[in-house]
């Protein structure tokens, strides 16, 4: 049987790889392969508290989040194909319209 | 009896709001809806007065309009005997000035001829609510309201620069007055907690000397507003840029005896202050004369007419002041028919001659336009005070009332402006209806109106010659009937000094008068038709009074001088240039330079980099939540 901390140590390792990711890398496709790391480190953690607790409500919020994951990366992907159209490339720092 | 009021003042607003609304179907059956709208209410009217004259009065409210605390003003109509006269030469007036304005606005565009009966009815409504009205903020409404209407109506050729301009001129001029108006309102409601009239005046007494001086010099300030008072009097001349029915109905029967009303029926706190009662006189007297002297070298008809109405108006304040009201409201009643009329027979000359002004270039249009120059005629002996026509009966009236309560010098100056009335009456009528024509081709376009603008002239002539036998009536006549008010408040204090005169001295007093006016014809006729002594030298011979007597004293250009020049330089020189180039438009732009300013240095942090945002994100969560876990 595996501790329960042994779960959320994997689900927070999972998270801040996640996290870093996103934060350190420029490619658009690599930041957005790391935010699905993030939120399956989110959906380990739930079914860590689940499993916890005895109860079900975790697994099934998890397989709503893997849905809307599902539903999200395609458009995310969608986005992403669009940018590189206009652009000419998926490094986020050609997006600076925004910028002051 | 409330229905009938509520008809009486309701019907006008319906025909105003007919043609205001619809002026674009209405268009030149305009009158065919405001004619009625008048008409109706003149018949009301006639009804009512029947049961005033019965004894029957009316004061109550139909709804309450104002009621926050202590403060509560009602929609309430007054019914007595003052009003009751009011209501019946309003709309009798008015009824026949509207009839003759079907001719008078033949002219205009369909949707100015809308346009001028919606205004005209309109005008209507608000005159009845202020005579009708039974509190101060009431009347008020109704006051605001014919200043509008008269407003609207004197700038209705608004294209004409001098036309809008005038209109400014009476509504700013009346602004002035009212401000004291609104002034004395504050003050009554200040001490006696209420503004109906019938709370005032039974509360009245507790007013102290001063305070019933203060607040009676304020009301009179809005009367010679309205009323064309000295120092306040300058814009009714102006005013005659509008239609003639306008200056008429409007700027002579009876808007502007509004102020000569508003005293009347404020007679209980009058009546407190002998002081104010001085005032109100002797400035009635001055006006009087003063106007009249302007009155005799002007050469434009109308405004020979504007200045008599000015003149006549200081009579009615002198019958007020002097505290004979009857006889100053008996001079607005008979001043309403003969002056309206006399201004509809200016508007029928200026009508045919295609709006000539000009006395001088008229002469011998009698030839040509026989009813209008004989009820002209019959107008101008009416306002001479030749008997037995109406004008002789209330004017002699005040000028009696004057001289017996002791005021010999107003009544002097009284009896001398009724010789120059007459004057000035008689050389217009013999500038413009007699003699040679002085300009051929103006004498050739004149030519008489249809009946729909000489029938209201016969008919206002006929009352002209005839309302002033009203004076005869058993009872004491038309004054007895309104003193049944009067009295009532004034415990017969003149009564007294009524006594011992009366007979002998009456008669003296009415035989000056009456020969006065003659002195005035004759001077007239005598400079006018024979030329002996001939105008043209009289004026060479006395060219600076002349000079200052046809420009009016200057006392356009003294105002100018005092009050406009200096405001506008003020309002260009400090108000524009500094106060709001400088201060106002410094502070708003300082506020909006002070933001660019800041938004300039904060906008750095955002770089538009992705990541950059994502920091500031994970920092701003890992300090939410270390602030959550500390505390």
């Amino acid at each position: 049987m595996i501790p329960v901390s042994w779960i959320f140590a994997l689900s927070v390792l999972v998270f801040a790889t996640g996290a870093l990711g996103v934060l350190i890398r420029k490619n658009a496709i690599v930041m957005f392969l790391c935010i699905e790391l993030m939120l399956n480190g989110a959906n380990i953690f739930f079914v860590g508290v689940s499993k916890m607790r005895g109860a079900a409500e975790g697994h099934i919020f998890v397989l709503f989040m893997m849905a809307i994951a599902a539903a999200e990366a395609a458009i995310g992907m969608a986005i992403i194909t669009a940018f590189y159209r206009r652009k000419g490339g998926v490094e986020v720092d050609r997006a600076d319209l925004m910028k002051w | 009896m409330l229905k009938l009021i509520l008809a009486v003042i309701l019907i006008p607003l319906a025909g105003a709001m007919i043609n205001g609304l619809f002026c674009w179907k209405t268009k030149r059956k305009a009158h065919l809806i405001a004619v009625p709208a008048i008409a109706i209410p003149a018949v009301i009217s006639l009804v009512l007065f029947w049961k005033v004259a019965h004894g029957q009065r009316f004061d109550g409210t139909f709804y309450w309009w104002i009621s926050v605390g202590n403060f509560r003003i009602p929609i309430g109509f007054l019914l007595d005997e003052l009003s009751a006269v009011m209501i019946v030469t309003v709309t009798f007036v008015a009824t026949w000035i509207h009839i003759y304005s079907i001719g008078y606005m033949d002219h205009e565009t369909d949707r100015g001829y809308a346009k001028y009966f919606c205004y005209l009815n309109f005008f209507v409504f608000f005159m009845l609510t202020l005579v009708l009205a039974n509190n101060y903020l009431l009347m008020f409404v109704g006051w605001e309201g014919v200043g509008l209407c008269s407003y609207l109506l004197i700038g209705y050729w608004y294209e004409k620069a001098s036309a809008a301009n005038a209109g400014m001129k009476a509504f700013i001029t009346n602004r002035v007055g009212d401000f004291g108006f609104m002034i004395a309102l504050f003050l009554l409601y200040k001490h006696l907690g209420s503004l109906i009239y019938h709370d005032v005046f039974a509360s009245a007494h507790e007013l102290t000397l001063p305070l019933a001086t203060l607040i009676t010099l304020l009301l009179f300030m809005g009367a010679t507003g309205k009323s064309a008072q000295i120092p306040l009097y300058v814009w009714l001349p102006d005013a005659m840029e509008g239609p003639t029915p306008v200056s008429s109905l409007i700027h002579a029967a009876t808007m502007v005896t509004a102020g000569v009303y508003m005293v009347a029926r404020s007679h209980v706190l009058y009546n407190l202050a002998p002081f104010s009662m001085e005032v109100v006189a002797s400035i009635g007297a001055a006006t009087a004369m003063f106007a009249a002297s302007m009155a005799l070298v002007n050469n434009d008809l109308k405004r020979v007419l504007a200045y008599s109405t000015v003149s006549q108006l200081g009579y009615m304040f002198v019958g007020v002041g002097v505290g004979a009201y009857a006889a100053g409201v008996f001079h607005l009643f008979t001043h309403a028919f003969f002056k309206g009329l006399m201004f509809l027979c200016a508007g029928s000359v200026m009508h045919a001659l295609h709006g000539e002004l000009d006395m001088q270039k008229m002469g011998g249009l009698y030839n040509k336009m026989k009813i209008t120059a004989i009820t002209f005629i019959i107008g101008a002996l009416a306002i001479s005070g030749v008997p037995p026509l109406a004008g002789f009966w209330s004017k002699d009236s005040i000028l009696h009332h004057a001289f017996v309560s002791g005021h010999k010098i107003i009544w002097f100056v009284g009896t001398v402006t009724a010789a120059m009335t007459a004057f000035y009456m008689f050389r217009l009528i013999f500038l413009t209806f007699f003699g040679e024509p002085r300009d051929k081709h103006i004498y050739e376009i004149a030519h008489e109106n249809p009946p729909v603008m000489t029938i209201p002239l016969m008919v206002l002539a006929f009352f002209s010659a005839t309302v002033g036998l009203l004076a005869l009536l058993p009872g004491g006549g038309f004054e007895g009937f309104l003193n049944r008010l009067f009295e009532a408040a004034h415990h017969g204090a003149e009564h007294a000094a009524h006594g011992g005169h009366e007979a002998g001295g009456a008669a003296v007093l009415i035989l000056i008068s009456v020969l006065v006016a003659f002195m005035g014809i004759g001077l007239a006729y005598a400079m006018y038709m024979k030329h002996t002594p001939d105008p043209k030298k009289l004026t060479e011979r006395f060219r600076p009074i002349y000079t200052l007597l046809y420009n009016r004293y200057y006392v356009d250009e003294l105002y100018f001088a005092l009050f406009i020049n200096p405001t506008v330089g003020i309002s260009r020189h400090v108000l524009w240039k500094i106060v709001d180039v400088l201060i106002i438009d410094g502070i708003v732009n300082g506020v909006a330079r002070l933001c660019s300013l800041v938004g300039n240095l904060i906008r750095k942090i955002h770089t538009g980099f992705i990541p950059d945002y994502a920091w500031a994100i994970l920092v701003g969560i890992i300090i939410v939540c270390g602030l959550k876990i500390i505390f």
